[in-house]
């Protein structure tokens, strides 16, 4: 039977019931929920099981993730991820663009981590370059500033999306007011809100621009004051904890098995953070604690996201008292063979090329527009080999394997980012709970679709 | 970079695979600088030889006796290290044998892997399709590398999954990219393409498309076509 055979327009394509070796299918699409209904009572209908598609276009999916549940009334029994939606083929493109050009598209996958794509695609380069000991400290600390305020804005967003999953939409105003703040920042120090491609092999793009330290300094005094709001608004809430305890239960066990990282990780009790375990760019001189939880649950992992992002903030401070005495130090290494020769600057047209360096290269050294055009145009040579550097993301162990075929572009790069290694504990953490659940227990994975399909 | 890189290395050091033609990815097109003859050979650093130095050395020999103790012979093909990292590079008939060890010996206990990620080397006559494997080890906070190959023509490998559940989806989609068989795994599906899409997308063989231009039937050539620094 069609129930939704319009007079004018004929059957709606994307609506309706088929028949399938698996039995009857049912397409909601909106229409009258009484005829469907009553369609399904001319089927004797012998037994509970239901097999629901949630997604891709679920508003509480983060992004397209499409979930096959089979239900036995409101009890998930089985839970499938279906991924690829978001397939792009960064990897593939990032073959045919020179080492530099990489960053562009790396930065692209986990949107809300971009600072941490350029970076383990960075440092795997200049591992297989051999100019790790040369980049400059003032690029290293850019680098880690970079990184730390973007683990608030991506833990904010995590936080922020996960309440408004389960109904507290506050947490969702808020949570991305401040994101937004952090946004502005990101704006004024690389010109882009997101997708930045700042972090470059050899240092970073550009010097900060004049004031940035200060705006940096205001927002960790708000920060300061705003972080513990969701502390009151959330950590004793009984709604908010009788949503979250003992949700998504999965243990270290099984975190190791699965191979998950970050706050899932950690939020069984164990501390394992590689900006401590294994530190790169510089973190060994910084002061911070690993934030750990011991319930293993969704509620354990808000806590440890949240109490992250207070050593953030600690992270940020100190990045900008060395900073405030490394003003005018390089934030590109010194190899010209290596180096980004450009450099941008405000004109009176708005953001452009430098005019210095226009002069430099077209007025007084031939050299100089020669190593330009080749490095612009034709880029370096890495010699051949292969790399991986993974460092801590807001999602748990992100890095890149590059391999070099001595060329001047990629010859391979993969990304094995944290969301799609940690999203196969969906099944997991959900089977044998409730379908709501299910939404909350993966909001505490808090998988980012753009790095899984990549 | 310094000076040396220029020199040629010394014999054992380097392992050649394939070669690199021209400069600017012309052939046969009126490259008349005289860049399109150069031949340079491609150089992956070669096998190294014991001591590897530091923990390498540790972790080398334990594996050694753990292997020879569960009686698996010429498990490893060589071990290479370069820029502070070491890679394992095992026969593929003894990769889950070696996965093993590594993870249940005490004194590797590499409990984590990291995952799979394949590399396709057209030029590496009878090993074109390597599979890459890092593995971690958080009780000693160690970090190594296994690469294992097989050729085109017969594209298996076995599955670790029984070993590292993590790899179920990785191995999925490097038989989605690649087309490397993993046998053994429990529902080897397609993960990132469509499940009726044709062709391995990652490998170096894969037609890419180029671009239609609306202006006197003009196309932009496929990307691996293009003139381009080489």
């Amino acid at each position: 039977m069609d129930t939704s055979t319009n007079p004018t327009t004929g059957p709606d394509p994307y609506a309706g019931t088929s028949q399938t070796s698996e039995g009857r299918v049912f397409t909601v699409t909106g229409q009258d929920w009484d005829e469907l209904t009553a369609s399904l009572a001319d089927e004797v209908i012998g037994e509970e099981r239901l097999v629901v598609n949630m997604g891709p276009q679920h508003p509480s999916t983060h992004g397209v993730l499409r979930l096959i549940l089979e239900l036995e009334g409101e009890t998930v029994t089985e839970a499938r991820c279906g991924i690829g939606y978001l397939h792009t083929g960064i990897e593939k493109n990032m073959e045919f663009r020179t080492w530099t050009q990489g960053v562009t598209f790396c930065t692209r996958m986990d949107y809300l981590s971009p600072f941490f794509n350029e970076v383990t695609y960075v440092l795997g380069t200049e591992r297989l370059l051999d100019i790790e000991d040369d980049i400059p400290e003032k690029a290293q600390v850019m680098r880690v500033l970079l990184m730390e305020l973007n683990r608030i804005s991506s833990h904010l967003v995590a936080i922020a999306t996960g309440g408004m999953e389960i109904g507290a939409l506050t947490v969702m105003t808020i949570g991305f007011r401040e994101r937004e703040l952090v946004l502005d920042l990101f704006e004024l120090i690389t010109g882009l809100r997101m997708n930045h491609a700042f972090i470059r092999p050899g240092g970073v793009a550009q010097d900060l621009p004049p004031g940035a330290l200060d705006e940096i300094r205001g927002f960790v005094a708000l920060m300061r004051k705003r972080l513990p709001e969701y502390a009151a608004l959330c950590n004793a809430n009984p709604i908010f904890k009788a949503r979250l305890e003992g949700v998504g239960h999965l243990d270290l066990e099984g975190c190791l098995a699965l191979g998950i990282t970050g706050p899932v990780l950690r939020s069984t009790g164990y501390p394992w953070d590689l900006r401590k375990t294994q530190p790169y760019c510089g973190y060994e001189d910084y002061e911070f604690d690993v934030q750990t939880w011991d319930t293993a649950d969704s509620y354990g992992r808000f806590r440890v996201r949240l109490n992250e992002m207070h050593e953030s903030l600690r992270l940020v401070e100190q990045c900008v008292d060395r900073l405030a005495g490394l003003e005018g130090a390089p934030v590109m290494i010194a190899d010209k063979k290596i180096a980004w020769p450009s450099q941008l600057a405000i004109g009176s047209d708005g953001l452009g090329n430098s005019l210095d360096h226009i002069r430099h290269i077209m007025g007084e050294s031939m050299e100089a527009l020669i190593h330009h055009f080749k490095l612009v145009t034709e880029g370096f040579r890495v010699p051949a080999g292969q790399a991986y550097v993974p460092v801590e993301s807001p999602r748990g162990e992100l890095g890149a394997h590059v391999v070099s075929d001595g060329g001047t572009k990629p010859f391979r790069a993969h990304f094995r980012d944290p969301s799609f290694t940690n999203l196969q504990a969906t099944s997991v953490m959900s089977e044998g709970g409730m379908v709501a659940d299910v939404i909350v227990a993966i909001a505490s994975v808090d998988p980012v679709m753009g790095g899984v399909d990549r | 970079m310094s000076d040396e890189t220029n020199l040629p290395a010394p014999s054992g050091e380097v392992e050649q695979i394939g070669e690199r033609r021209g400069m600017f990815g012309a052939a046969g097109s009126g490259d008349t600088s005289g860049y399109g003859g150069l031949v340079q050979p491609i150089n992956y650093p070669g096998a190294s030889q014991p001591p590897y130095g530091g923990w390498f050395d540790t972790v080398a020999e334990a594996l050694d006796a753990r292997l020879d103790h569960a009686g698996v012979e010429n498990a490893i093909e060589k071990v290479v290290v370069h820029r502070g990292e070491i890679t394992f590079h095992v026969q593929r008939t003894a990769l889950a044998a070696v996965a093993r060890q590594l993870r249940d010996a005490p004194e590797l206990r590499f409990e984590f892997c990291s995952g799979v990620s394949g590399v396709h080397y057209p030029d590496d006559t009878g090993r074109e399709l390597h599979a890459v494997y890092h593995l971690t080890s958080m009780t000693h906070n160690r970090r190594i590398r296994l690469e294992v190959s097989c050729p085109d023509a017969d594209p298996h490998l076995p599955s670790l999954v029984a070993t590292y559940p993590t790899l179920d989806w990785h191995e999925r989609e490097t038989w989605d990219m690649f087309g490397i068989i993993f046998d053994g795994h429990p529902g080897l599906a397609r993960i990132l393409m469509p499940d009726d899409w044709p062709g391995h997308p990652q490998r170096k063989d894969y037609p890419l498309g180029g671009i239609d231009v609306e202006y006197k039937g003009g196309t932009i050539p496929p990307p691996d076509q293009r003139r381009s620094y080489s």
